[in-house]
């Protein structure tokens, strides 16, 4: 059974290059943010959301016509767009903005906006009926675009999310969806229906390693570049907060080793611990 | 129209700080909005540390409850008790029963502008996380997220990167939008206020997505987010079996909550709702035990604000030792049953 040419869904999954997780961060010499001059790679987040949308498909095989990766950033930006089109996904954009941007980041919204452009731009050609992205990225820690670029759509969220399933078998528009997700002490279940935004928790897959062919064939597969003003934002993504200053939290001092179980108590004891 | 155009410029201009590196807290200037979170009627911890941050900017303070038909006035009235306050809105509806964002985002968007609130918050907790930015965004405003402190009211004090680095940042926009670490302020007291109450009335609250069901860890033990004590496992225990055995007990001891690490969580030893990180729960307990936990960042930025930290750990270059007051170089199995047995 083919489905039809209009029920295919088209996925986009947004992605952030970032500064490696397992980098310690310095901060820079002007105290206005962190050393840039270190390993980057994708928002372990958004590397779930790639593997979740290449997952759909290879469950719901026809049902998915195209898995659009996109970025927002400077120049090198394209490392991580091609390491998403590795993993499995069709076709790549990168909006690019200058390397000083980094300096001067942009902000969630400004980004939400973009994105918004770009799921209006994507319609034109081939409508986007599915929005996978990371809960959060490594470096900022806001936690906000996918909740801000549903808001800006006018489409449900399903943030936080553990599971995905289609109850009905059906991945088209229209079609109902179930996302379990994580909430303070414990799981909580939702229904919407497609095209919605979903933001992804950590325990949504495990994300597979692009093999070397994939990467090899990846450098064959669409890449759209495009820029702010390509999309007419130049002024509205403008940001909205200056850092004043970006400074080492203070540091804590591990303190004594004990020697057995006897000091550790007596220790607790008298700082009145226990 | 000209009027409103020359506002947010108007308020940047007069909120300039008087000189470099001095903010100026304009207490005339602020009339915030704090959104406050309950279930069944008992305000989230967090919650009540954003209403102690709102405090701190000076100005009138209103609160927002929400809920469905039968509760939110109850709840309205429980909230008008809180310190500082000056009114509390509620709005009840069916859809607002599980704090959803999609009709509550409208919602809060429309209250702030028909009665000019310069800010918003909320605790960085699950529920706020996500209506909040929704809000923001519908608002045009920049979210400022999980803040820990505030220098007057345009400037905001957020850990990053895991809280490896501390952002200052000063916001230039009309709304602002803040979301608050429940760890870095003091939850308000819940007697002693006697602010008015007054319904909002909802209109076209649009439901797009529908709630089923919360599977939530049912426990008699202190709540993580709030104990001040707190018992930690790790990938150490290698079972759920011997989490139940060993980290339990000594929990129950100590009066403390279950902590777990993310590794513990993933293989299946510890519920999600238990792990303590970046990416779970960020609290600051008096005590905070990490039985077999070796200290990954992600972890040590979910409790490295605890006031102990002791740390049990069979390998002695682990890095929690780093950050630990206490460090115990043992097996877990020998030096938790002693404990247990040795603290009475």
């Amino acid at each position: 059974m083919r489905a039809s040419l209009v029920n295919q869904l088209r996925v986009l999954v947004p992605i952030k290059r970032t500064i490696d997780y397992a980098v310690k961060i310095r901060v820079a010499s002007d105290g206005k943010g962190v050393d840039q001059n270190v390993k980057f790679s994708m928002n372990p987040f958004d590397e779930i959301a790639v593997e979740e949308a290449v997952r759909l498909r290879e469950k719901y095989k026809d049902a998915i016509t195209k898995i659009t990766v996109v970025s927002v950033g400077p120049p090198k930006t394209a490392d991580v767009l091609r390491t998403a089109l590795a993993m499995g996904a069709d076709d790549a954009i990168h909006v690019e903005v200058p390397d000083k941007a980094i300096a001067n980041p942009l902000e969630p919204l400004g980004v939400s906006k973009i994105l918004n452009e770009i799921v209006k731009k994507a319609g034109e050609e081939e409508e986007v009926g599915l929005i996978i992205m990371g809960k959060q990225a490594i470096d900022d820690d806001a936690s906000q675009t996918g909740q801000m670029l549903a808001g800006l759509l006018n489409w449900p969220q399903a943030t936080y999310a553990s599971k995905l399933e289609f109850p009905s078998g059906k991945v088209e528009k229209g079609a109902e969806a179930q996302v379990t997700r994580e909430i303070d002490g414990g799981l909580g279940i939702v229904k919407t229906k497609l095209p919605f935004v979903m933001t992804t928790d950590l325990r949504l897959n495990e994300p597979r390693y692009a093999s070397l062919p994939n990467i090899m064939k990846a450098k064959k597969k669409p890449f759209k570049k495009l820029s702010l003003k390509d999309l007419g934002l130049e002024d509205q993504v403008k940001p909205r907060q200056e850092i004043l200053k970006v400074a080492e939290p203070p540091k804590r001092e591990g303190g004594a080793k004990v020697d057995s179980v006897d000091e550790l108590i007596s220790k607790l004891k008298e700082a009145g611990r226990i | 129209m000209i009027a409103t155009a020359m506002l947010p410029r108007l308020s940047l201009r007069r909120t300039m700080p008087l000189s470099r590196g001095f903010a100026t807290s304009r207490v005339d200037l602020a009339n915030t909005l704090v959104f406050l979170e309950h279930k069944k009627g008992v305000f989230n911890p967090a919650t009540l540390s954003a209403l102690t941050a709102a405090q701190k900017l000076g100005g009138d303070i209103d609160a927002l409850v929400v809920g469905g038909e039968n509760e939110a006035a109850d709840v309205a009235d429980k909230a008008a008790k809180l310190p500082g306050l000056k009114k509390v809105l509620y709005a009840k509806h069916a859809d607002f029963a599980n704090s959803l964002s999609e009709p509550l985002a409208p919602l809060l968007k429309k209250i702030v502008e028909s009665n000019s609130y310069t800010h918003v918050c909320t605790g960085h907790t699950a529920v706020g996380r996500d209506i909040f930015p929704r809000a923001a965004a519908l608002l045009d405003s920049s979210q400022v997220s999980d803040i820990i402190g505030l220098e007057g009211e345009d400037t905001f004090i957020r850990p990053i990167y895991a809280g490896n680095a501390i952002a200052t940042l000063k916001s230039s926009d009309k709304v602002k939008v803040f979301t608050v670490r429940g760890t870095a302020f003091d939850a308000a007291a819940q007697e002693g206020g006697s602010a008015t109450t007054e319904e909002v009335k909802p209109e076209g609250v649009e439901s797009l997505t529908d709630f089923i069901e919360e599977k939530v860890s049912e426990s008699s033990r202190p709540d993580l987010a709030t104990a001040s004590r707190v018992v930690s496992g790790g990938r150490a225990l290698k079972s759920a079996d011997n989490f139940v055995k060993y980290i339990e007990p000594l929990a129950d001891q100590l009066n403390a909550a279950v902590g777990a690490s993310r590794a513990a969580v993933d293989a299946g030893y510890a519920d999600n709702a238990l792990q303590v990180g970046q990416t779970g729960k960020i609290i600051a307990p008096e005590l905070y035990v990490a039985v077999g936990i070796s200290g990954a960042i992600q972890h040590l930025a979910g409790m490295k604000d605890s006031k102990t930290i002791v740390a049990i750990n069979k390998d002695a270059d682990a890095p929690i030792f780093q950050v630990a007051d206490l460090g115990l170089v043992a097996d877990l199995y020998d030096a938790v049953p002693e404990m247990l047995e040795k603290i009475k």
